[in-house]
């Protein structure tokens, strides 16, 4: 060993001297390298949007689903490696349905976010296994109204009313941050046909030219109500809203 | 602690007691296996779904190791279904009555279920069995929603799915208690006009489709009526009509239903479950009146 602090990022079983799990860092790491993603709460649902890269001219349009249905009133999109989030879904389906058949009634959006954190960090705490390389986000639309949640590879999970992850997250976070959200009463102000050209925006807008030329959206919505439920937002839509958006910002940059 | 000698002696001479053909039964019990078998980590199992072993268990035997014993009769029942195929959907109709034996127990239940916008459940039998199969068949329904791939459950799939299940149930001498009625419009292959599809499924796993489809007392009594009504160009408007009447034979004939219908109808626009009714009923006919006797003639 070259000087004390290092070796220890080989095992996620061992701490730092200073207090760190240098193996659950990297994970986070992975999921910086993945396509951005936004989520936003809005006043009937919640809106998750996410970048993917197109790697080929050859690839199938919309191939490689980034957002996953997890039950009628809950939605999720995976930030990092998709294959690890494939696993998460179909656990946090596992959940939605263990709930549905024990208490008798959708699960409610924090007892999912948190049955899944739980679960994600398991990952961090074997030796056998390596943490999820990716994070997820969380859009749940049920009694309590629209929440959003992420849950981060260390198996933290916190509820926002906007939130970004992913290359971009720190421009991102800023864009959301701009936009007027909530109401003095803390009540969401966005609606969600309004939040998916808000966020085709911000995705266009965090969008880095030089290194990804050509990129992709895909958005899902979870809405309540009667005609409610998880929907992929159609790719017309958000092939409009991207375009849109593209064209906002042109306009934008010719004025300054 | 010679208490604990005392028990141990005492549990000796009673396992002397069994045969041991039973005691090979209880050590090879088929779920301790599968628990070894099943890796966890911090409570999480690490591989999915529940494995053969798991599942059957419970079927060959019970926990304290003795046989255990299938439904034998079925307990809160429901009596007909009434169901007409219609040139543009389906119409399904029952009364909204779970009887206990001979008593009218729960008078406001609903018989008919939504399993997808194009497909009503009904089922005639016990009434907790066609709740834990609505249950079953949601759970397909909610997983094949998931996929998200712009394909649905059609009408004849559910209808296959629940022959599957009552067949299986039958072979594990242990059926679901009813008679199940599918209705629901079928999207054509090619684009072709979704076309009405109506089925029925038993207690022992019998299934085919039909024109016209009756379960419980409305098999003797409904179905001749149904035949008889049966047009090929006869709309549901005309189908609604017809079930009703029939609703109302039975009520006046049938000692376990009553005058609370509901009727739902699939047609190409979707389910419409249709609003619980009371049946008008007109009791001063003479053999009502004066009650049936020997040498009166058939009204019908």
């Amino acid at each position: 060993m070259a000087s004390i602090g290092t070796g220890y990022d080989l095992s996620s079983t061992t701490f730092s001297p200073d207090g760190r799990v240098f193996q659950v860092e990297y994970a986070a790491k992975a999921v910086e390298n993945s396509g951005t993603c936004v989520g936003l709460r809005c006043t009937d649902g919640v809106v998750l949007a996410v970048e993917k890269a197109v790697i080929s001219k050859m690839l199938v349009q919309g191939t490689l689903r980034r957002s996953h249905i997890v039950a009628r009133h809950a939605t999720l999109t995976v930030c990092g490696l998709i294959s690890d989030g494939r696993v998460i879904v179909d656990h946090a389906r596992a959940e939605a349905e263990q709930y549905k058949d024990f208490y008798g009634r959708p699960i409610p959006g924090h007892v999912l976010a948190d049955r899944i954190a739980h679960f994600v960090h398991v990952y961090t705490l074997h030796w056998h296994v390596r943490p999820f390389g990716c994070a997820v986000l969380l859009g749940v639309a049920d009694v309590d109204g629209p929440q959003l949640y992420l849950i981060e590879p260390s198996g933290l999970s916190y509820r926002y009313y906007a939130c970004a992850f992913g290359k971009a997250k720190a421009a991102a976070r800023t864009e959301l941050e701009k936009l007027k959200l909530n109401g003095s009463d803390g009540k969401a102000l966005i609606s969600c046909d309004e939040g998916v050209k808000e966020l085709a925006k911000i995705l266009v807008k965090v969008h880095d030219e030089s290194k990804d030329k050509d990129t992709e959206l895909e958005m899902i919505t979870v809405t309540d109500g009667k005609d409610g439920g998880a929907k992929l937002v159609p790719r017309k839509v958000v092939e409009e809203a991207h375009a849109a958006a593209k064209a906002f910002l042109e306009a934008d940059d010719m004025e300054d | 602690m010679l208490g604990e000698l005392e028990g141990t002696v005492v549990f000796r001479e009673l396992l002397a007691l069994f045969p041991t053909s039973w005691l090979e039964r209880i050590s090879s019990h088929p779920s301790s296996e599968a628990a070894e078998k099943t890796v966890t980590m911090s409570g999480f199992k690490l591989t999915s779904g529940s494995g053969r072993f798991e599942r059957d268990a419970n079927v060959q035997s019970s926990a304290s190791g003795e046989p255990i014993r299938h439904t034998q009769r079925p307990m809160v029942t429901g009596s007909s279904v009434i169901a007409m195929r219609c040139v543009d959907g389906v119409v399904i109709g029952a009364d909204t009555l779970a009887s206990y034996g001979s008593m009218a127990r729960f008078r406001k239940i609903s018989r008919l279920h939504k399993a997808t916008d194009m497909c009503v459940v009904g089922a005639g039998g016990d009434l907790s069995d066609f709740q834990q199969l609505t249950t079953m068949v949601d759970k397909e329904t909610n997983r094949d929603y998931c996929f998200n791939d712009g394909h649905g459950l059609s009408p004849k799939a559910i209808h296959q799915y629940v022959a599957r299940v009552m067949y299986n149930r039958r072979n594990k001498m242990d059926p679901l208690w009813n008679y199940v009625v599918i209705a629901g419009m079928q999207n054509g292959d090619d684009g072709e006009e979704a076309k009405p599809v109506l089925g029925l499924v038993d207690l022992v796993g019998t299934h085919f489709e039909s024109e016209v489809i009756a379960t419980g007392f409305g098999e003797y009594l409904g179905l001749p009526l149904l035949r008889k009504a049966y047009r090929e160009d006869i709309t549901v408007a005309e189908g609604k009509k017809v079930v009703e009447q029939i609703m109302k034979v039975l009520f006046y004939r049938d000692a376990r239903t009553i005058d609370r219908v509901q009727i739902a109808t699939v047609t190409k626009d979707g389910v419409d479950m249709g609003e619980p009714f009371k049946l008008e009923t007109e009791w001063s006919y003479k053999a009502f009146v004066d009650g049936a006797r020997a040498g009166d003639m058939s009204t019908w």
